[in-house]
């Protein structure tokens, strides 16, 4: 670098992205985000003041060198962007798209204290696109470790640790109850957002380093955990099946033809592809008056579904502030564009019916800020006399999900009061040889601490079979785990 | 999306029985899930890449064969098209199970075990698992016509007692099963649990018969799925005051609490997607014999042209 750049010296703006018409794309599944272009990427990178104590990378829940991919990125050496991201991060095309990078690394950019923070995000995307176009996939030479991993659920918390296993040379199996693999990446978060070829992509990554798939395994009914250690011959499983299981408002109507969870809408929509119903043979009737009750990355993918799906108007119902609204900045933005209505501090009551048993509208009560709860967000609290009922033929909710109870009735493992793992710091449940990570420990929370927690219990089941574990050193001279240094260490590209 | 050669996923079809021009049985392969099942549970079938999951109650499962069972009615355009598809040797192409809490197989000493209409099959697994745990188990089974009967003899090999009943008499005594089942608890007061599988209106109509007796009567309810794991909430019943995931917890559950006319309402969600891809099918059969016809046609002239 000739010269230090500073605050003043970086171009001010942060790059724009360029996106899909919000007219257009309301009527398609693109993706929305096109993403960075070479020059974009490149005039992006320069507002990066490779600080000295960089923020950036404890704000990462997988601490991503990211002033570091950064400067590769800037000296135009994508491949080796790209191996500082892997390091770290298996899935970058995916993270760069669906991580809260404004709660996290650019939450914390040091740019960002007088200006737009670096867009990271977008960035990190713009080498994960790049390496799956060019067929880039970092397979160390691994040696081979005696011992059977079966990783219990294909989403991101599951594929992070199987991908750690396998570099660890453990023979790893993915066991996942969809017929595809891909967990929420696949059934819950739409193509526009995150398109399938995209989690395709990541996923024959990990068949290179020697990952196997079980689909239409129910783990736990077809076989239990316990027989998995006892009689399977697996030295360690993980658990990452994720929450799962929708809650519903409980109020009256609550079971009307036309109130589902945004996980019915999603999955049949994503996953069974009812959008092209009737050439597949899933149907997804769809209202013209859609209300979605939550304002979480769901209840927005739920929203833009909807409208894609040809509803005149579609409705997010929330009852605290868009300040509140624990979606990511950007998917609130696009929703908006899109022409969704939101009616923010508004309750619902109750689901009015017709005699068919089909819905027709919704009662609501305005709410306002109280005093601030447990989760330190002030608590919305209903106005007095402030019902009201709008017409709406078709209820979608996306307010959390609760734990699926499959592992817990089918195992002894220990469980939490809520129906949670219970887990301790290393994500070793009671039984041993057993580890758990994402939703089915924490609850609902994002794709990246599910991976981030993916990748710390694969740490713990590391020390657990005795395997070397080269991420325990902190060395800044690994690649997925393997030293450098060392000799037998090849870099391959596959075409 | 191909993934890796699963081991658990062959799901080849190894045996094919037709009981009536909608009742058809088939046997797959499918050796662990052969082991792992119990009475009571489903399996989530996919026939192809572009078709929808449906929840199938297993009907038997055999693990030295290493087979389940499954017993269909074709009454919609998935399970007309498996009809017609489904040959031996074929390979279903998705087939995820056992799910659902397995029936609880109480201490009852004497059962009565109901099937009507599509619930007859799904009823036998819980029939022989009391027989095996020692109780006397009552038989009622409901029929059309005696043409439409099938596993009398699967039946009768686990049953103290089978009573047969038909709309028209042909075979058995002349009624529903609920006349069935008020002959068998008047004839057996000691009776003290009853198991009722059939389409709602029916499971409905059983309870609703033996709650002057006071006799437990557990339903296994068949609501509209998607995943079976609990993930998608369509499956949502009303079981006394509470609301249950069918796939996760039940699918089983106290007839004398759930409320069927919820069900029911809920199980018509989808009527005109439903009816539109039966007709579409249907429509689409048509043209297929047509071009059939068309073909056969066709080559008869050109024969007969040779000929000439």
């Amino acid at each position: 670098m000739a010269k230090k750049r500073t605050v003043r010296t970086i171009p001010q703006e942060r790059t724009a992205v360029r996106e899909l018409d919000p007219v257009v794309r309301g009527t398609n599944f693109e993706e929305v985000n096109c993403g960075y272009n070479e020059k974009e990427a490149l005039l992006e990178s320069e507002r990066c003041l490779f600080c000295p104590d960089p923020k950036c990378i404890a704000g990462c829940p997988v601490n991503i060198n990211i002033p570091a991919f950064i400067e590769k990125l800037g000296q135009k050496d994508y491949r080796g962007a790209y191996d500082v991201i892997t390091a770290s991060n298996l899935l970058p095309s995916v993270c760069g798209r669906v991580c809260p990078q404004e709660n996290q690394c650019e939450g914390v950019c040091v740019v960002g204290e007088s200006l737009e923070p670096v867009a990271i995000g977008r960035l990190e995307r713009f080498i994960g696109d790049r390496a799956i176009a060019e067929g880039w996939v970092n397979i160390p030479a691994i040696e081979p470790a005696p011992y059977k991993v079966g990783i219990v659920g294909s989403g991101p918390a599951g594929m992070a640790c199987a991908a750690d296993m396998a570099k660890a040379g453990c023979d790893v199996t993915v066991f996942e109850a969809f017929h595809e693999p891909g967990g929420v990446l696949r059934y819950g978060i739409p193509e526009f957002r995150l398109p399938n070829s995209v989690i395709d992509a990541e996923i024959s990554n990990l068949k290179k380093l020697g990952v196997r798939f079980e689909c239409n395994t129910l783990v736990g009914r077809l076989f239990t955990i316990e027989q998995m250690i006892e009689e399977m011959g697996y030295q360690a499983v993980f658990i990452g099946t994720g929450a799962g299981y929708p809650s519903m408002l409980n109020i009256p109507g609550d079971s009307l033809n036309g109130v589902l969870s945004a996980n019915e809408l999603l999955t049949r929509c994503n996953l069974m592809r009812a959008r092209d119903f009737p050439k597949v043979d899933t149907p997804l009737p769809l209202g013209r008056k859609v209300a979605v009750v939550g304002a979480g990355n769901t209840a927005m993918d739920a929203l833009r579904v909807c409208l894609r799906l040809g509803a005149e108007k579609v409705y997010c119902i929330y009852r605290r502030t868009k300040a509140e609204a624990p979606a990511r900045a950007e998917e609130i933005h696009h929703a908006e564009q899109e022409g969704i209505e939101f009616h923010w501090l508004t309750n619902p009551v109750e689901v009015l019916g017709d005699d068919t048993g089909n819905v027709r509208g919704m009662r609501c009560v305005r709410m306002e800020l109280g005093e601030p709860d447990s989760s330190g967000r002030r608590r919305p609290v209903p106005i007095e006399d402030s019902e009201f009922d709008f017409e709406t033929d078709q209820v979608v909710y996306a307010i959390g999900t609760n734990a699926n109870p499959i592992i817990g009735q089918t195992s002894n493992l220990g469980l939490n009061k809520w129906g949670y793992i219970q887990c301790d710091d290393s994500l070793a449940t009671s039984l041993a040889g057993v580890f758990a990570g994402g939703d089915i420990v924490t609850g609902a929370a994002t794709v990246i601490e599910a991976m981030g927690a993916g990748r710390r219990a694969a740490r713990a089941m590391k020390s657990y079979l005795g395997l070397r574990d080269d991420d325990a050193l902190e060395s800044p001279g690994t690649l997925f785990g393997i030293d450098l240094r060392e000799h037998n260490y090849a870099r391959v590209r596959i075409a | 999306m191909p993934v890796n050669e699963p081991t658990t996923s062959y799901f080849e079809i190894v045996k094919r029985e037709d009981y009536s021009d909608v009742t058809y049985m088939l046997e797959v392969s499918h050796p662990l899930m052969a082991r792992a099942a119990k009475p009571g549970q489903f399996v989530i079938v996919m026939s192809h890449e572009d078709g929808e999951r449906i929840p199938l109650t297993i009907a038997d499962f055999d693990a030295q064969k290493g087979t389940v069972t499954l017993v269909i009615q074709a009454v919609g355009k998935t399970t007309r098209e498996m009809q017609q598809t489904c040959q031996v040797g074929t390979r279903l192409y998705g087939l995820v199970g056992p799910m659902g809490i397995p029936s609880s197989l109480s201490h009852a000493t004497k059962v009565l075990c109901v099937g009507g209409g599509l619930g007859v099959a799904p009823v036998y697994p819980q029939a022989r698992g009391f027989k095996e745990l020692g109780a006397k188990v009552i038989g009622v089974l409901g029929f059309r016509n005696k043409d439409l009967v099938f596993w009398e003899d699967k039946f009768k090999s686990v049953c103290d007692e089978l009573i047969l009943c038909t709309d028209d008499g042909s075979v058995g005594i002349k009624g529903m099963v609920t006349d069935g089942i008020k002959l068998a608890l008047e004839r057996h007061p000691d009776i003290d649990e009853a198991v009722a599988i059939g389409p709602p209106v029916m499971m409905k109509a059983s309870a609703e018969t033996t709650r002057p007796f006071g006799v437990k009567t557990m339903v296994s309810l068949n609501p509209i799925m998607v995943d079976g794991t609990g993930m998608c909430g369509g499956c949502r019943v009303k079981v006394g005051e509470q609301v249950k995931f069918a796939c996760v917890d039940g699918p089983d559950f106290d007839g004398h609490l759930v409320d069927f006319d919820d069900l029911m309402v809920r199980l018509r969600r989808y009527k005109e997607e439903e009816n539109a891809a039966m007709k579409r099918f249907e429509e689409s059969c048509r043209m297929r014999d047509f071009m059939v016809t068309d073909a056969e046609v066709r080559e008869a002239i050109t024969t007969q042209m040779g000929e000439a």
